[in-house]
C-alpha cells in the first residue's frame, strides 16, 4: 500500500504533448479515476507511473521513493490491461502464479496465495482452465487476481472494463470496488467512461490535451465543474452565455439569470424543470418543445431555444402532461446555476 | 469464356505444373527399384540398389556428414535467428530498417556467387576450405530463412503480453522463456526445419567450401555422376527427396502455409 505522486511530468511525441506539466497526488488506499477523451494523456500518465513510458522531465514517486530510474519489473506495481493480456499458453492458475514464480516463492506458498487470489475474484474452481475457455468477465477477474497476487504497492487499471458489454460492466464495477476495498490497495484507473469514473472512484482527475484540468472527489467536481470542458465532459450540461449585469447574467433573448457573476453559466439537464405555465422559479426562459423521448422510468425532452437544443432529463411522469410540442417554460433553482470560471 | 471453362483451364494448368515438377522425381524413384542398370524396361522390381547403397562406405559417410553438419547448422541458425527476430521485434534502434532490409538479398543472390564470395573471404581470413567453413557458410544461408519465418510468427504476438509479464516482475530473459518463446515456438520449429533443409540440400556452397574427401552427400552425388550414373545414386536421391519433402511438409504445417493453425 502506498501513496503515488507525480511532479511536473512532461512527455512529448513529436510535436504533440501527451503530458504537459502534470502534477498530481494519488492518496494511499484510494481509488483514483483518470478521465479524459482519447488523446488526453490519461493512458500515458498511467504508463508513466508503471514505467512503460519514460517522461522527458518530471518525477514519479511511489511511497516517497523516486522511481524514474526503476524499471517496470522492479516498481512493485500490479497492472490490468485493456485486453487483459492473459498468457494464452498457461492455465488460469499458472497465469496467476506467474508473478510469484518469477519471485521464486516456494511451491506451497505459491499454491496458497494463488488459491486465495482466485477465491477473492470468485474463480476458485477455474484454476485448470485456459484463458480461451473463459468469458470476458472471467478473464477480467483472472487479470485482477494475477495483478494483486504479488501484493503490489499500487494497482494500475487501463480501461479495465471497456471490453465488456454494458450489463456485465456494471456488475464488474461493483466487483472491482469490492476487491479494492477488501485489500485496500492504492488503485489508479484510466477510463473514458465518465459514469464509470463517478461510480468507482473516490477521487477523479480530468485530463485534456495532456493537461490536468481538474481533480478532486467526484461529487465535488460534478457539482462545481468550474470550467465548461469539465461541465460537459463529466455528465451533461447546457451552457448559456451572455453579458454580466448588476442583477445577473443577461442572455441573448433578454432573459436575466439572477445571481450569476460570470459570462457563462451551466445547468445540468436533470435540474431543469418543464411547464406550460410560467413557473415560480427565479431562473426561467421560454423555449419550444421539439421532441419527447420515452425511456422507461426516465425520459428526455429536447427543446429548441433560439435554434439551439436544450436537453431536459426527468421522470417520465413529469413529462406525461406536457403537449407533444409547442411553447414551454424551462426553469431551474438559482443554486443549480453553475458559474463558469473558464 | 465461361467460368466453368476457366476453372478447367486452371486445373489443367496446375496439373501440368505438378507433372513437370514431380514426373522426373517419380521416374528416378521408380528406377531406383528397377533391376536394369541402364534404365531398361520392362520394369522389374528389386531393392538391390538399396542393398548396395547400404554397403557403400563412401556414400554413407558423406550422408552421415551431411546430417551432422545440418544438425549443427540448424542449432546455430535457429538460436541466432530466433534471438535476432525477438530483438528486431522488441527494440527500436538506429539502423533497424536497414538491417531488416539487408537480411533479404542473401535469399535472392545466386548461391554460385555467394559461394564464390565466401570462398574468397574464408581464404582471405585464413580459414580456407573445410568443415568449419562449410558450417559457417550454411549458417549464413539459413539465417535469413529462420528470421523471416520467426518474425512472421511474431507479428501476431500481442506486445501487451510482454508488458504484463514485466509488470509482474519478470526480467527480459524470464519473459522470453515463459511468454515469448512458447508463442513463437511453431515459427521456431518451422525455421529450424528450413535451416536443416537449406543445409542438407546445399550443393553449390558446400562444393566450393568443402575439402576433397570431406564431401557432403550432394557434393559426393555430383562427383559420382561425373564418373558414371548408377541406380545407387537414384536410391540415395530418392531417400534424400523423401526426407526433404517430409521436413518441408512439417515446416509448412508449423509455418501455417496451408492456412491452418
Amino acid at each position: 500500500m502506498a501513496m503515488v505522486r507525480v511532479e511536473h511530468l512532461v512527455k512529448t511525441y513529436g510535436a504533440a504533448r501527451a503530458l504537459d506539466d502534470v502534477t498530481l497526488e494519488f492518496p494511499d488506499g484510494g481509488f483514483f479515476g483518470l478521465l479524459g477523451p482519447s488523446g488526453s494523456g490519461k493512458t500515458t500518465l498511467l504508463r508513466a507511473i508503471a514505467g512503460f513510458v519514460l517522461p522527458e522531465t518530471g518525477r514519479v514517486f511511489i511511497d516517497d521513493e523516486p522511481v524514474e530510474n526503476v524499471p517496470v519489473e522492479k516498481r512493485g506495481i500490479g497492472m490490468v490491461f485493456q485486453n487483459y493480456a492473459l498468457f494464452p499458453n498457461m492455465t488460469v492458475a499458472e497465469n496467476v502464479a506467474f508473478g510469484l514464480a518469477v519471485r521464486k516463492v516456494t511451491e506451497a506458498e505459491k499454491k496458497r496465495r494463488v488459491a486465495e487470489a482466485l477465491e477473492l475474484v470468485q474463480l476458485a474452481a477455474f484454476g485448470a482452465r485456459k484463458p480461451h475457455q473463459l468469458s470476458g468477465g472471467q478473464r477480467q477477474r483472472v487479470a485482477m487476481a494475477r495483478a494483486i497476487v504479488t501484493q503490489p504497492r499500487v494497482l494500475l487499471l487501463d480501461e479495465p472494463l471497456s471490453a465488456l458489454d454494458k450489463a456485465l460492466r456494471v456488475d464488474m464495477q461493483i466487483e472491482l470496488k469490492r476487491i479494492q476495498r477488501e485489500i485496500g490497495i492504492t488503485t489508479i484507473f484510466v477510463t473514458h467512461d465518465q459514469e464509470e469514473a463517478l461510480t468507482l472512484s473516490d477521487r477523479i482527475g480530468i485530463l485534456k490535451d495532456g493537461r490536468l484540468i481538474r481533480h478532486g472527489p467526484p461529487r465535488e467536481v460534478y457539482d462545481d465543474p468550474q470550467d465548461s470542458f469539465t461541465a460537459t465532459f463529466l455528465g451533461d450540461a447546457r451552457i448559456f452565455s451572455g453579458t454580466v449585469e448588476a442583477g445577473g447574467l443577461r442572455l441573448a433573448d433578454g432573459t436575466l439569470v439572477p445571481g450569476v457573476r460570470t459570462p457563462t453559466v451551466a445547468v445540468r439537464p436533470e435540474n431543469l424543470h418543464l411547464s406550460v405555465a410560467e413557473p415560480d422559479l427565479p431562473c426561467r426562459l421560454q423555449a419550444r418543445l421539439g421532441q419527447k423521448i420515452f425511456g422507461g422510468a426516465l425520459g428526455t425532452c429536447l427543446l429548441d431555444w433560439r435554434g439551439e437544443v436544450i436537453k431536459v432529463l426527468g421522470r417520465d411522469a413529469d413529462f406525461r402532461d406536457l403537449p407533444e410540442s409547442g411553447p414551454v417554460w424551462v426553469g431551474w433553482r438559482p443554486e443549480h446555476s453553475i458559474q463558469m470560471s473558464g | 469464356m465461361s467460368n466453368a471453362f476457366l476453372a478447367h483451364l486452371g486445373r489443367a494448368y496446375v496439373g501440368l505444373i505438378l507433372f513437370f515438377l514431380y514426373a522426373p522425381i517419380l521416374v528416378m524413384a521408380a528406377m531406383s527399384f528397377n533391376a536394369s542398370e541402364f534404365y531398361q524396361l520392362p520394369f522389374s522390381f528389386t531393392t538391390d540398389w538399396y542393398a548396395k547403397l547400404a554397403g557403400n562406405r563412401e556414400i554413407l559417410s558423406a550422408a552421415w556428414r551431411s546430417v551432422w553438419i545440418a544438425v549443427i547448422v540448424t542449432a546455430i541458425a535457429t538460436s541466432l535467428g530466433t534471438a535476432a527476430s525477438i530483438a528486431l521485434f522488441r527494440y527500436d534502434f538506429p539502423g533497424k530498417r536497414v538491417l531488416q532490409v539487408l537480411l533479404f538479398p542473401p535469399i535472392a543472390i545466386p548461391w554460385l556467387i555467394t559461394g564464390t564470395a565466401m570462398l574468397i573471404f574464408f581464404f582471405g581470413i585464413g580459414l580456407g576450405r573445410g568443415t568449419p567453413a562449410v558450417i559457417l557458410g550454411h549458417v549464413a544461408l539459413a539465417l535469413p530463412y529462420v528470421i523471416v519465418v520467426v518474425s512472421a510468427r511474431l507479428t501476431s504476438f500481442d506486445r501487451t503480453l510482454e508488458e504484463a509479464a514485466r509488470s509482474l516482475g519478470a526480467s527480459p530473459w524470464q519473459i522470453t522463456r515463459a511468454v515469448t518463446v512458447p508463442w513463437i515456438l511453431p515459427g521456431i520449429i518451422a525455421g529450424g526445419l528450413f535451416a536443416f533443409a537449406v543445409s542438407f540440400d546445399q550443393f553449390v556452397v558446400s562444393y566450393f567450401l568443402s575439402e576433397p574427401g570431406d564431401s557432403t552427400l550432394p557434393v559426393l552425388i555430383y562427383t559420382s555422376i561425373r564418373k558414371g550414373f548408377t541406380p545407387e545414386i537414384n536410391a540415395i536421391s530418392t531417400i534424400i527427396i523423401a526426407v526433404s519433402m517430409g521436413i518441408m511438409l512439417l515446416a509448412a504445417r508449423y509455418s501455417n502455409f496451408g492456412g491452418e493453425r
